[in-house]
């Protein structure tokens, strides 16, 4: 198992001498009881001294099952085991959701159903890229964006607590629009946030982008390549990075986000620190869109006609959103009665998590860790 | 399975408790009186379906349902028809690779290929279908990202993809016996053997 690249050929060792010299090659364990792993991920590193000649994931300890409990609970059921994929953006996996049953069952939701999702999913995309950053930072050596970024998610959670009664797994949208009104004060709150929170990005790239031990930790750290990204399926922000401008938002709009403007962000050398910055910049426009969203929040009813017992007709529908990860998808087939036949579940973490092996060889060990972080992968949501 | 009549903390409805009985699992309930609305699928057409059809005749059906666009494809064209979707018509993005099990049919499995391509912002299914035991031609020579979509499927369905790379479980323990989302495998069944060697428990249950 030598690579000619990397055995130190010119030794000429007698045989006598070739105890440990030649074997320049270690196999390292990473996890799954790691706390940089960011949950119960284990890595095993194949190495030649401090560089990564190449990967293997290990995944799966997460595993409960969630595609076969769909299958054995009523489409209403279902609905709250899917917050529980990606924990940070439980919102998003449930519009995901509910989007895709209301395409089986040939529903719309209601405008003013559409523009409260879109508040509540992008103060999620905010909540999961705040987390991200606070823990990627820890990661690599900056303690202070942690306690800067957990603070200000408070005010977000704070919103959900009061909306829909939860901070983690928020249970925000039901299948046809939404469960509960807005409450009093809502936009106001919403508004409120958006005031105190623009100038908190930039208090975080002050912190940051600048910052010499960030940028020698993360510039030409974990590059892939637009080409390698479309290969192994990697969406999100990874791509982005990469120089693809590529969201699903604006490729095939979902929700009601074609009524709103927003740019995306793209980087060029698709290293850590370019997928930094694009999820800086997308925080920015999700900003956009919220006060958008809000300022023409419209009044009318937040539910549409769907029955109570749901039985959709027979039929396959496969749909994604743009959830803070990447592209997010449900496939959903049913047979005509209340459960539904199969539901598949495209995790943007499973398939971005692929290419953490492209991304870290010829890195050195510690990189790997920033790699980890940079994919921005929830363990819920790859093992499922 | 001893504990088979241990219920999870919510009632489970109705056709749970039979993972025994394969074709039983599925459909717990008669299906739905037809709602007018429902849309059916209707046939798909453009100058990509047409060339199709033309260098393969009628191994392809091109439907339409609820607007989305899909092929139900003969399994001995698979390899060559995924070739040419890539190759041919830029769809470069390989979305999601699954299954579906029909224990009552005699060709069990559907295995679906979700696509998607940069350059024509377009979206398609791919389709077939194949028996138990078969095998189909990996795709990872072709989307490299198809790798740990194939192993999941294996995992779930134990449905083998030739060529693949390192055709193992993935989610799921090496060493697991069974398949779990067929759909004779109930919702409670584990296996209670490995369990005991490697956690040292009765039961997870």
């Amino acid at each position: 198992m030598t690579d000619p690249n990397t055995t130190l050929s010119p030794l000429e060792l007698e045989s006598h001498d070739k105890t440990f010299l030649d074997a320049n090659e270690l196999v390292i364990n990473m996890g799954p009881q790691h706390p940089a792993t960011h949950g119960v991920l284990r890595v095993i590193l194949r190495l030649d001294g401090e560089k990564v000649l190449g990967l293997e994931c290990v995944i799966g300890y997460l595993h409960r099952g969630v595609e076969k409990i769909g299958e054995h609970r009523t489409y209403t059921m279902f609905n709250p085991y899917v917050d529980r994929m990606d924990y940070v953006a439980a919102v998003s996996n449930g519009l995901g959701y509910c989007e895709t049953v209301e395409k089986l069952l040939n529903v719309e939701a209601p405008p003013r159903a559409q523009h409260v999702r879109v508040i509540l999913t992008e103060l999620n995309r905010i909540a999961s890229h705040q987390l991200w950053l606070g823990t990627h930072a820890l990661d690599i050596g900056a303690i202070t964006p942690l306690f800067y970024t957990f603070r200000d998610r408070e005010e977000i959670l704070k919103i959900y607590e009061k909306y829909c009664g939860a901070r983690l797994t928020t249970h925000a949208f039901r299948i046809g629009g939404l469960q509960y009104e807005t409450y009093t004060g809502f936009e106001k709150e919403v508004k409120n946030f958006l005031t105190f929170f623009r100038p908190k990005i930039d208090e975080y790239e002050e912190l940051l982008t600048t910052n010499r031990i960030w940028v020698e930790r993360t510039k030409n750290v974990g590059t892939i390549s637009a080409h390698d990204c479309i290969a192994l399926g990697v969406t999100g922000p990874v791509l982005r990075a990469s120089g693809v401008k590529w969201d699903l938002r604006k490729a095939q709009p979902y929700a009601n986000y074609k009524n709103f403007d927003f740019e995306i962000p793209t980087g060029q050398n698709g290293d850590t620190y370019d997928r930094y910055l694009v999820r800086m910049a997308e925080m920015r426009q999700s900003v956009r869109i919220i006060q958008q969203a809000v300022d023409a929040l419209p009044e009318g009813p937040i539910m549409a006609k769907v029955p109570k017992v749901m039985k959709p007709a027979a039929g396959e529908v496969y749909h994604s959103i743009e959830a803070p990860k990447g592209e997010l998808g449900y496939f959903i087939v049913s047979d005509g009665s209340t459960q539904p036949y199969r539901v598949r579940v495209r995790p943007p973490s499973f398939v971005n998590l692929q290419a953490l092996d492209v991304m870290c060889r010829g890195q050195l060990v510690a990189d790997v860790i920033a790699v980890i972080g940079t994919l921005d992968i929830v363990l819920g949501e790859v093992d499922r | 399975m001893p504990d088979e009549t241990k219920s999870p903390s919510s009632p489970p409805p109705e056709g749970e408790h039979k993972p025994a009985a394969p074709a039983a699992a599925a459909p717990a309930k008669p299906s739905a009186p037809a709602k007018p609305a429902a849309p059916t699928p209707v046939p798909w057409d453009s100058p990509m379906i047409a060339k199709l059809k033309g260098n393969y005749g009628s191994g392809i059906e091109a439907l339409t349902y609820a607007g989305q666009n899909y092929m139900v494809v003969d399994r001995s064209l698979i390899p060559e028809i995924l070739q040419v979707l890539r190759n041919e018509e830029q769809f470069d993005y390989c979305v999601d690779i699954t299954a579906v099990h029909y224990p009552a049919r005699e060709k069990q499995f559907d295995v679906v290929w979700v696509l998607y391509s940069f350059p024509r912002n377009e979206r398609i299914r791919v389709k077939t279908q194949i028996p138990d035991g078969a095998t189909l031609p990996s795709s990872v020579p072709i989307w490299s990202g198809a790798n740990w979509l194939e192993r999941e499927v294996y995992d779930m369905f134990g449905i083998k993809f030739d060529g693949h790379p390192d055709m193992k479980r993935i989610l799921l323990p090496e060493g697991w016996k069974g398949h779990p989302l067929r759909k004779d495998y109930g919702i409670l069944q584990q296996d209670n053997e490995w369990v005991q060697i490697n956690l040292g428990i009765e039961s997870g249950q």
